[in-house]
């Protein structure tokens, strides 16, 4: 009896709980319909669409007519290589501050973190002057450039979290037994630290591959990443909707798998440790 | 524990992400500060003098920046009241116990990482048009006339778009602070008799408190600076009617080249977000103590 009474209340808020997720993820099916259909049939009624053939004709005009795998190694370049940078700077001040902490520590992660805070439109037009006069506007060097400079504070902050977790008797033991700091690094601290250095990584390609004031300010055509590629099309070219669909589709693919795979990492990321 | 040689090397390794940190921060704000002081346009070039407080009183006095910053406080506060109230209403959806929850919780996180541009041109074109949107189709069907959504309610679109965007940060993050609730306690409240609605208001809502204020903090920060959304959007228009403050700074000084007048515009911006960054620190500040 209570057993029929549960399932049949998990019944109800199964049906509901899909019909919200459903609803939620709709915009991003239905892009995904319309990138499979032919220019003509992607603006007509929904039903009309989904009765209509399938093709991947969208996809190849992209590609064609605007180079979309230049646009889409920028952002790869991009979001990878800002990525990477950052952590090679970030990893060791984390490994210092979680296991060797001052009494400063405190203040130093908080004031990084206050970097954050600023609104990049407040340096605006200083960053744009100094990268029109040093020939830094429309490349990938400058972008990967803002953008780890950007992302550090982040980058720190996961990685001094993870790091905080690694109990630190396994360094004294390491120690005890004559271990050299370069020992204690290769061989204790750094396979303890791999998944969290992995999470960070992960995270931090999903912001720079998403991040839409730099690269949209500081770009034209040559550096510009995909969400410059896709703004181009806000008018009139957006009306083309299965174009626009495939387009879209293949922007925001990778992300979302990657996305998917970092759930967790997302809520200790972006809440600095203050909801785990 | 850490000797004198420890601790040498510690500074050594943080001091590369502090210098770079602090030039990022110092070199162009100083920029931003020295400029607002100066009448200075990219198309008068060589005309640059000192002027004072000329350009804040002229972008202060200016009526876009009224309008702007009602359409920020708007934005903002529209986005924070969709996202937590729904945020907290699914979270408590997906914490039940259901058929599928790995998948469902998937559906629901996606929207957050479809970039801004993307996502905007998406409920733009596919179903904000008035002419062959999905919702200019649905009205079709019910005979109803088709509702021109970025032309008539221009802000109102763009904070649905936004609210989009970010419903499931509100989410994961309140739903992961809703599984660390003691469900012992849940239990021994019911056993009491405490209803559902008391069982929310007395346990679950004091517990997610804390969680709550991080997300609007967070995304206060983030949401002070919608920018990409309105770009491919609305422009910023019908005339001001979606430019939001940093809009407006970016078309007064990319748009017009007025530097002087946008770095003024830039140094209230940072003055605003620094307030609410005041409150957010202590949160974060208070939590590493714990």
């Amino acid at each position: 009896m209570a057993r029929n009474v549960t399932n049949r209340r998990k019944a109800v808020v199964t049906v509901l709980a899909w019909l919200v997720g459903l609803a939620i993820f709709f915009p991003i099916l239905w892009i995904f319909i319309l990138s499979f259909k032919s220019e003509g049939d992607a603006i007509k009624t929904p039903f009309e669409v989904l009765g209509s053939a399938w093709t991947f004709e969208s996809y190849a005009t992209v590609q064609e007519r605007s180079n979309y795998f230049r646009h889409f190694w920028n952002s790869v370049v991009i979001s990878v290589g800002s990525t990477l940078i950052g952590l090679l700077i970030a990893i060791p001040a984390a490994w210092a501050m979680a296991f060797v902490p001052g009494k400063r520590t405190k203040d130093v992660l908080m004031w990084m973190l206050s970097t954050k805070m600023l609104p990049p439109v407040g340096v605006l037009v200083p960053i744009y002057l100094l990268f029109r006069n040093l020939g830094l506007l429309d490349t990938r060097l400058g972008l990967v450039i803002v953008l780890t400079l950007i992302n550090l504070p982040i980058i720190v902050w996961m990685l001094y979290t993870y790091f905080k977790e690694i109990p630190g008797e396994i360094l004294e033991a390491a120690r005890m037994d004559g271990a050299s700091l370069k020992n204690e690094l290769i061989h204790v601290l750094t396979p303890m630290a791999v998944p969290g250095i992995a999470s960070t990584l992960l995270l931090n390609i999903i912001l720079a591959w998403n991040e839409a004031f730099w690269t949209l300010n500081l770009t034209a055509a040559k550096a510009a990443p995909l969400t410059a590629f896709i703004a181009s099309y806000s008018s009139p070219e957006g009306l083309f909707y299965a174009k626009l669909s495939a387009a879209s589709t293949m922007a925001i693919a990778p992300i979302l798998i990657m996305g998917w795979f970092s759930q967790k990492q997302l809520v200790r990321g972006l809440t600095f440790g203050a909801v785990k | 524990m850490a000797t004198k040689a420890s601790r040498a090397a510690a500074r050594l390794m943080i001091s590369p992400a502090v210098l770079l940190l602090l030039g990022w921060m110092i070199v162009p704000l100083s920029m931003t500060l020295y400029f607002s002081f100066l009448r200075y346009n990219l198309l008068m070039p060589g005309m640059e003098e000192f002027t004072g407080w000329t350009n804040y009183r002229f972008f202060l006095t200016d009526p876009a920046f009224t309008a702007a910053l009602w359409n920020t406080l708007l934005l903002v506060g529209g986005v924070l009241l969709i996202t937590t109230v729904g945020g907290t209403l699914l979270a408590l959806l997906m914490d039940q116990p259901f058929w599928g929850q790995g998948i469902v919780r998937i559906l629901v996180i996606a929207p957050f990482f479809v970039m801004p541009t993307v996502s905007a041109l998406v409920w733009k074109n596919m179903f904000m048009n008035p002419v062959n949107g999905l919702f200019a189709h649905v009205a079709k069907f019910f005979g109803l006339q088709p509702y021109d959504f970025l032309a008539q309610a221009p802000l109102g679109s763009i904070i649905f778009i936004v609210s989009w965007q970010w419903l499931p940060f509100a989410t994961l993050i309140l739903l992961t602070a809703l599984q660390s609730l003691d469900q012992e306690q849940l239990e021994a409240a019911e056993m009491d008799g405490a209803g559902a609605l008391s069982r929310f208001f007395y346990i679950m809502l004091p517990h997610l408190a804390r969680a709550i204020t991080v997300v609007i903090l967070i995304q206060t920060i983030f949401l002070l600076s919608v920018f990409a959304e309105i770009l491919v959007t609305t422009n910023g228009g019908p005339g001001v009617a979606s430019t939001n403050l940093t809009y407006l700074i970016y078309m007064q000084s990319l748009l017009q080249f007025d530097v002087g007048g946008g770095s003024a515009g830039g140094v209230v911006a940072i003055i605003l977000a620094n307030i609410v960054a005041i409150f957010l620190m202590r949160m974060i500040g208070k939590n590493l103590e714990a």
